[in-house]
C-alpha cells in the first residue's frame, strides 16, 4: 500500500516536472462567435488556429470563447479566462468597446493582451501598456491611407459617412487628416442601420465627385445594395473593412471596382502569404479575410516569443514580443514604441477571379506608416 | 434644399413605414387577439430573409425565394405556436418576454447552425431594377415596388379583418376571449393561424427587405425595437394604429435624419453638426413615443375603446 502510495506520488512528481519542462502557453480567446458580427470572429479564430496547425504546435492551450458582441460578457470572461483557465495571454477582440472594457483591466493584471483586430486610440496613446500589442493596426491607419488615396485619384469634393460610434469617428478624423479636397458633406448614421434612403438621397443631391464610406458588416452589405438600386453613379473608396471576403459574397457585383486600402490582401507577393491563402481554402474552403491574416499573424508572433522566452518570465516575454521576430503574411512587421505595427498600407480594388470575388492590390498608400496617437504614449 | 429632394425623402420615409407596418401588423395582431407579447417576431422575420436568399440562390429567381421565405416563416410560427407559445397564454408577461427572448437566441444560432456565420447573398430581381423617373425625382424602382406591396399587403389585411369570417373570429377574440370559446369556436386553432398569419407578414417583410439589406443572424432585432414603438404609439392590438404608427415613425425617422443635421449647420460647424443632428434624429421616434404615452397613453388608436 506504502509502496503503491510512494509509486503514485512519484509518477505524479514525474509528471509535473514533465508539464514544466514543455511550458504550455494557455491563450484565451475572446471574439465573436454568434450573432451578427460572428463572421470577423471566426475568421480571427480559423486563421489563429491554422497558424498553430501549420506549426504543428502542442504547446499552446487555446481556450476559445464566445463574446456575442458584448462588452459585459467579454469582461466576465476575460476574468473568468485570467482566474480559472490561468491564462497567460488574452486576444481575439475585434470590437473596440469590448476592447475597451476588457484589455485595460487585463493588462494591469500582468497578463498579455495581443489584438488581433480593434485598435482604439486611448490604447495607442496616453493609455498605451507595456502588456498591451497591437497586431491589427490603428483604428485611423486604414481610412488615413484612404484620404490619401483619394487625393492621388484626384478627388476633390468627397461625401463623407461613419456611423456614429468611436470608431465611426477615428475613421472619419483619419480620413480627413490626409485628405486635402473639399467635403461635399459629413453623416453619421446609427450603428447596426439598415436603411440607407435618407443618405442616398443627400448623396445625390450634393453635387458629390466621390463617396468614402466605413460601414463594416452588414452595414455596408445595406448600403451597397441600396446604393446601386439608387441609379446614383460615384466612385465608393473606403477601407478594407467594408470590402472584404466576409462580406463580399453577400454584397455581390455591387462592390466591383471599389477602392479600399489594408495593411494585407490575397494576392500580397510574398512567400509565407501564398501558402496561407491556399492553406486556408484548403482548411476551410474559403478564401481567407483580412480578419483571418491579423488572426495567423497573432499567432505566428506567439510562437515566435516562445521560442526565445518562457512565459512566466514576464519581462524577457514581452522583449520577445516586441522583438516580432516572425513572419508575417503582410511582408515586413514592426513594432512603433507604443507597440502598434508600423506597416505598409495597400490600395486594393475589388476583382472577380474565377466567379469569386476578391481583392486585387493597385497601389500603395504609405509605406511603413505609423499612427500619429503614438506621441502620446510615454512608455 | 430642392423640392426634389424633399420629395425623394418623403417617399423613402413612407417605404421605410410600410415595411415597419408588416413587421408591426402581426406583432399587434398577436397582442390583440391573445394577449402575448412576442419578443421572437424578429426572429421570424430573419427566417422568412434566409430562406428566401437560399431558395432565390437556388432557383435563380427571387419571387419563388420569396413564396418560400413567407411559406417557411408561416410554417415556423406555427410550429412555434403549438410547441411554445401554447403554453404561454395563462402565464404573465414576464414568463412570455422570458420565453420569447429564449427562442430568439434558439432560432438565431440554429440558424448560424445551419447558413454559417457570414451574411448571405440576395438582390434585387431583374424586372425591379434600377430606377423610374417620377417627374422631378428619379426613384428607386424597387423601393417604389415595395411601396405597392405594402399598400397591397394593407389593404388585404384589411379585407381579411372587416370582411371575412376569420376577420370576424379574430376581431372577436380580440374583444372577449372567453365569450368566442363559449360559443363554439376553437379557439387553439384560432390562436395557432393568428401566430402563423404574422409570422407570415413578418417573414415576407423580411424577404422584401432582405433584398435592400443585409441577410444575417441578428437582422430581425432592431427592426423589432422599432415595431415595438410603432405599436406602442399605435394603440397596442390596433392593425389601423400599427399603419398609422408606422407611417409615422417611418416618416419622422427618415425626415429627422434628413433635416436634423441642416438645423444645427446653421449653428455649429459641419463635423459637430453631423454628429448632434445624428445623435438627436436617432432620438426622435423614442421621443415622439414619450409624447403619445404622456398625452395619450392607450396610443392613438387604442384596440379597447
Amino acid at each position: 500500500m506504502n509502496a503503491l502510495r510512494m509509486t503514485a506520488l512519484a509518477a505524479l512528481a514525474v509528471g509535473s516536472v514533465g508539464m514544466a519542462k514543455a511550458d504550455q502557453v494557455t491563450v484565451g480567446m475572446i471574439t465573436t462567435l454568434s450573432g451578427g458580427g460572428a463572421g470577423l470572429g471566426v475568421d480571427v479564430r480559423d486563421g489563429f488556429q491554422l497558424a498553430l496547425d501549420m506549426a504543428g504546435e502542442h504547446d499552446i492551450r487555446l481556450v476559445v470563447e464566445d463574446d456575442a458582441q458584448r462588452p459585459e460578457l467579454a469582461v466576465q470572461i476575460a476574468e473568468r479566462m485570467i482566474q480559472s483557465e490561468r491564462a497567460d495571454i488574452l486576444t481575439g477582440i475585434i470590437w473596440s468597446n469590448l476592447a475597451m472594457a476588457v484589455v485595460p483591466s487585463a493588462v494591469a493584471q500582468d497578463i498579455f493582451y495581443l489584438s488581433p483586430n480593434a485598435g482604439p486610440s486611448a490604447l495607442a496613446g496616453a493609455n498605451c501598456h507595456p502588456n498591451y500589442f497591437n497586431v491589427a493596426w490603428q483604428n485611423d491607419m486604414l481610412h488615413e491611407a484612404a484620404g490619401q488615396h483619394a487625393n492621388e485619384l484626384g478627388y476633390e469634393n468627397t461625401f463623407i459617412m461613419a456611423p456614429n460610434y468611436p470608431a465611426g469617428t477615428d475613421a472619419l478624423t483619419g480620413f480627413k487628416r490626409y485628405y486635402e479636397g473639399e467635403l461635399a458633406g459629413e453623416l453619421f448614421t446609427q450603428v447596426g442601420q439598415t436603411d440607407y434612403a435618407a443618405e442616398i438621397a443627400e448623396i445625390r443631391a450634393s453635387g458629390a465627385d466621390s463617396i468614402f464610406i466605413f460601414l463594416p458588416g452588414g452595414m455596408g452589405i445595406s448600403f451597397m445594395r441600396q446604393f446601386e438600386q439608387s441609379g446614383v453613379d460615384l466612385p465608393i473608396i473606403s477601407a478594407g473593412f467594408s470590402f472584404d471576403q466576409d462580406v463580399l459574397p453577400a454584397i455581390g457585383e455591387a462592390a466591383l471596382g471599389v477602392i479600399n486600402t489594408s495593411q494585407w490582401s490575397p494576392d500580397l507577393d510574398n512567400e509565407l502569404n501564398g501558402e496561407f491563402v491556399a492553406a486556408f481554402q484548403d482548411a476551410y474552403d474559403r478564401l481567407p479575410s483580412l480578419y483571418a491574416s491579423q488572426g495567423f499573424d497573432t499567432a505566428n508572433l506567439i510562437l515566435s516569443a516562445m521560442e526565445q522566452a518562457d512565459v512566466s518570465d514576464m519581462d524577457a516575454f514581452r522583449e520577445a514580443l516586441r522583438a516580432a521576430d516572425f513572419t508575417s503574411v503582410r511582408g515586413s512587421f514592426e513594432f512603433a514604441p507604443n507597440q502598434h505595427p508600423i506597416q505598409t498600407v495597400y490600395v486594393r480594388e475589388v476583382v472577380e477571379v474565377d466567379g469569386v470575388l476578391t481583392n486585387r492590390i493597385i497601389g500603395t498608400a504609405f509605406e511603413e506608416h505609423r499612427d500619429v496617437h503614438g506621441e502620446n504614449c510615454n512608455m | 434644399m430642392s423640392l426634389a429632394l424633399v420629395l425623394e425623402q418623403l417617399l423613402n420615409g413612407v417605404q421605410f413605414g410600410l415595411m415597419l407596418f408588416l413587421m408591426s401588423a402581426g406583432l399587434t395582431l398577436v397582442f390583440g387577439v391573445m394577449g402575448l407579447i412576442n419578443l421572437a417576431h424578429g426572429s421570424l422575420y430573419m427566417i422568412g430573409a434566409f430562406l428566401c436568399a437560399a431558395i432565390a440562390a437556388a432557383t435563380g429567381n427571387f419571387f419563388i425565394g420569396l413564396m418560400a421565405g413567407i411559406a417557411a416563416a408561416a410554417a415556423a410560427g406555427a410550429l412555434i405556436e403549438i410547441l411554445v407559445i401554447r403554453r404561454l397564454y395563462a402565464r404573465d408577461h414576464l414568463d412570455q418576454v422570458l420565453a420569447t427572448f429564449a427562442l430568439i437566441l434558439i432560432l438565431s444560432e440554429g440558424v448560424r447552425m445551419i447558413f454559417g456565420p457570414f451574411p448571405l447573398y440576395l438582390t434585387v430581381p431583374s424586372v425591379l431594377r434600377g430606377t423610374v423617373n417620377l417627374g422631378i425625382v428619379d426613384y428607386s424602382l424597387y423601393r417604389l415596388a415595395l411601396i405597392g406591396f405594402g399598400i397591397a399587403v394593407a389593404l388585404g389585411l384589411w379585407a381579411l379583418i372587416a370582411k371575412t369570417r376569420l376577420g370576424i373570429r379574430i376581431r372577436a377574440g380580440e374583444s372577449d376571449r372567453e365569450m368566442i370559446a363559449a360559443l363554439g369556436v376553437n379557439i387553439r386553432v384560432l390562436y395557432t393561424v393568428v401566430f402563423a398569419l404574422g409570422a407570415a407578414l413578418a417573414g415576407l417583410a423580411g424577404a422584401l427587405v432582405g433584398a435592400i439589406q443585409s441577410v444575417q443572424v441578428g437582422m430581425g432585432e432592431p427592426v423589432l425595437i422599432l415595431a415595438f414603438v410603432v405599436i406602442v404609439i399605435g394603440g397596442i392590438g390596433s392593425i389601423k394604429g400599427a399603419m398609422v404608427g408606422a407611417l409615422l415613425v417611418g416618416v419622422i425617422d427618415t425626415m429627422g435624419r434628413f433635416l436634423l443635421p441642416r438645423l444645427f449647420a446653421t449653428i455649429f460647424d459641419a463635423s459637430a453638426a453631423a454628429g448632434t443632428g445624428a445623435a438627436l434624429a436617432s432620438m426622435l421616434i423614442y421621443l415622439l413615443m414619450a409624447l403619445v404615452l404622456i398625452f395619450r397613453p392607450k396610443g392613438l388608436f387604442p384596440a379597447h375603446g
